[in-house]
């Protein structure tokens, strides 16, 4: 029974891995040959078809998901600020469920919603992209931001107290300072995942031209759209465009996770102590 | 009693004044973005429902029991959606779950110390791949993979069954691809959890049963499974959470049904793939609203899944209440 369990667990983890290296390794094979400079600096044809560039998509997702990240961060370090340091546990446990189950929706409900509420009479626009991710990275960074604040030491906040000084101050001048590396980690995390997300932007940001647009206020480019809208296609060329695609993408959420990941070793261990 | 050095009264006073102020008007702003929170969710049932409601007040609950989707004739129900993902998101639970048990044992009681945490990083990156990525992969790897290898064998073997008769596809876009898929998003959630939970069993206990003479595996069995049962169980919801509501990937792998198969190999929707998958095409405000009624009826599992699994999660431990996620 014993060996039986072992070698189950094992094989059970090598699968998982074994997936993983799987689609890895093809995204890599697939998408590096029509990766290039070329590719990441130009826009795509202007009567479609392959040989073109994700330009375009590449500056929309940035804007966009910059956008997202710069309404969810104040707010939801805001939250994480207000259930820490402020609430009573009786109102503390309900905002808590509250911002688990938004984590927990499926996104596609928030690009409807998102949809009802600002396109429905006026447009899509990168605007209403933004605040559709900035829903899906609110619950990200609120959780991540609460757990490191609850690692600041007790014993910081006391010495505030007892200097006198007034909350506002001791959060604003000491806890969060503290907290600031695990913070950047849990954002970075919201990045990553913001920055695949397809669902919101179906109904807010999927109907865009081939040219670079930084006007908010209009559909934008982006590359998960872009990704998608590809895959669909019977068109091999632009299969081929859409591994390079997420190659791309692939390789930066990749990237961003293991940083993160990393700092948040070593802010665990700073704070640890 | 204020601690500030100050050579005079009156900066006390106002910076005292201040002081007050500002936490008043802190605290006020920290409670409105935790107040925001409960806002947004209630907007998006309103706003979902309102958008849906040409519908909702037309089928009510006879939307449930429809299997048809015609947009010729501009009638509409959701059962055909319903049964895929049901279907979908219960079979890849079904697989996931043995699988992701047995990794979160493998990382918490049997690998090597040294590879711990490489592999359970590694199986945590599965979950951070993009959907559209794994989609992508889905339609143009894993489809063409199932239709020429896995589906004529399973056909062999199993073909006496209703879900493996009928003739597999040619690319491979069938309910079955959309299965594996789902089975690979669940397996990172529901093995991430269940590591954390076999590793929060007290070390007295295992510690314990294995000097009364227990094998690893009675172990497992009789101390680490037994005390991680409810916590399992909040990850399985949490892991069928994710599985409904996947719409990107599922949509580019199912194929799209416009009819009833018994068949896994044959092509299916889901709610969220249908909704995904139709973003653009609605053509009449009817077929448009019924769209945003399946997004509506979406929303409500994912309310109730999560709801659910936060439940158990906080009375099995408070402490871990919500890390889950």
């Amino acid at each position: 029974m014993n060996r039986i369990m072992e070698s189950v667990g094992t094989l059970a983890a090598l699968v998982a891995v074994g997936v993983l290296v799987i689609v890895i390794v093809s995204v890599a094979r697939k998408g590096a040959p029509s990766l290039s400079w070329h590719f990441l600096t130009s826009k795509p044809n202007l009567f479609g078809g392959a040989g073109g560039g994700i330009s375009n998509a590449i500056v929309g997702t940035a804007i966009i998901v910059g956008l997202a990240t710069a309404i969810a961060l104040p707010l939801g370090v805001l939250i994480a600020i207000y259930l820490t340091e402020f609430a009573p546990k009786r109102i503390a446990a309900p905002i808590q469920v509250v911002v688990d189950v938004l984590a927990g929706l499926p996104t596609i409900v928030l690009g409807v919603f998102i949809y009802g509420l600002l396109v429905v009479g006026h447009q899509q626009s990168g605007l209403a992209g933004s605040v559709a991710l900035s829903i899906v990275m609110l619950p990200l960074i609120a959780r991540a931001a609460q757990e490191v604040l609850l690692l600041v030491p007790t014993a910081l906040r006391e010495g505030c107290l007892a200097l006198g000084v007034s909350r506002w101050r001791a959060v604003l001048g000491v806890i969060l300072p503290t907290a600031f590396g695990g913070i950047v980690t849990g954002t970075v995390l919201a990045i990553a995942r913001a920055a695949g997300e397809t669902a919101p932007l179906l109904f807010t940001s999927s109907i865009f031209s081939n040219a670079i647009s930084t006007d908010i206020t209009h559909s934008m480019p982006n590359i998960p759209v872009l990704i998608f809208i590809y895959s669909e296609q019977p068109d091999a060329a632009l299969h081929q465009d859409a591994w390079a695609a997420a190659l791309v993408l692939i390789a930066f959420v990749l990237i961003a996770s293991l940083a993160a990941k990393a700092l948040l070793a070593r802010s665990r261990r700073t704070l640890g102590q | 009693m204020s601690a500030v050095p100050t050579t005079t009264p009156v900066p006390i006073s106002r910076r005292r004044l201040i002081d007050r102020l500002g936490d008043i008007a802190f605290h006020g702003l920290t409670l409105a973005a935790a107040l925001l929170c409960i806002v947004v969710v209630g907007a998006i049932v309103w706003k979902v429902f309102d958008l849906g409601w040409l519908s909702i007040s037309r089928y009510r609950f006879d939307f449930f029991t429809t299997t048809v989707w015609d947009p010729v004739k501009n009638h509409y129900g959701a059962l055909l959606f319903l049964y895929g993902t049901a279907v979908s998101s219960f079979v890849a639970l079904l697989i996931a779950t043995p699988l992701s048990i047995a990794i979160g044992l493998y990382l918490s009681e049997l690998a090597p110390r040294g590879v711990r945490g490489l592999i359970a990083s590694l199986v945590e990156m599965l979950a951070a791949i993009p959907s559209v990525v794994l989609g992508l992969w889905g339609i143009l790897v894993l489809g063409p993979f199932m239709a020429s290898h896995v589906d004529p064998w399973l056909q062999d073997a199993l073909g006496f069954l209703p879900m493996f008769s009928g003739q597999p596809g040619q690319n491979g876009l069938s309910l079955l691809t959309a299965i594996v898929i789902l089975t690979i998003m669940v397996v990172p959630i529901i093995s991430s959890i269940s590591r954390e939970l076999f590793l929060s069993v007290p070390n007295e206990l295992e510690e314990g049963a294995l000097a009364l003479g227990a094998t690893r595996w009675e172990m497992v069995r009789g101390v680490i499974l037994p005390s991680a049962r409810s916590g399992i169980a909040a990850a399985m919801i949490l892991g069928l959470g994710r599985a409904l509501g996947e719409a990107i990937a599922v949509t580019q792998v199912i194929g799209g049904a416009t009819a009833f198969h018994a068949s896994w190999f044959a092509p299916a929707d889901t709610l969220a793939s249908k909704v995904a998958g139709n973003y653009q095409s609605a053509s009449t405000r009817l077929e448009a609203s019924s769209l945003i009624y399946l997004a509506a009826i979406l929303l409500v599992i994912g309310l109730l899944v999560n709801i659910v699994a936060q439940v158990i999660v906080r009375r099995f431990d408070p402490a871990r209440a919500g890390r889950a996620t």
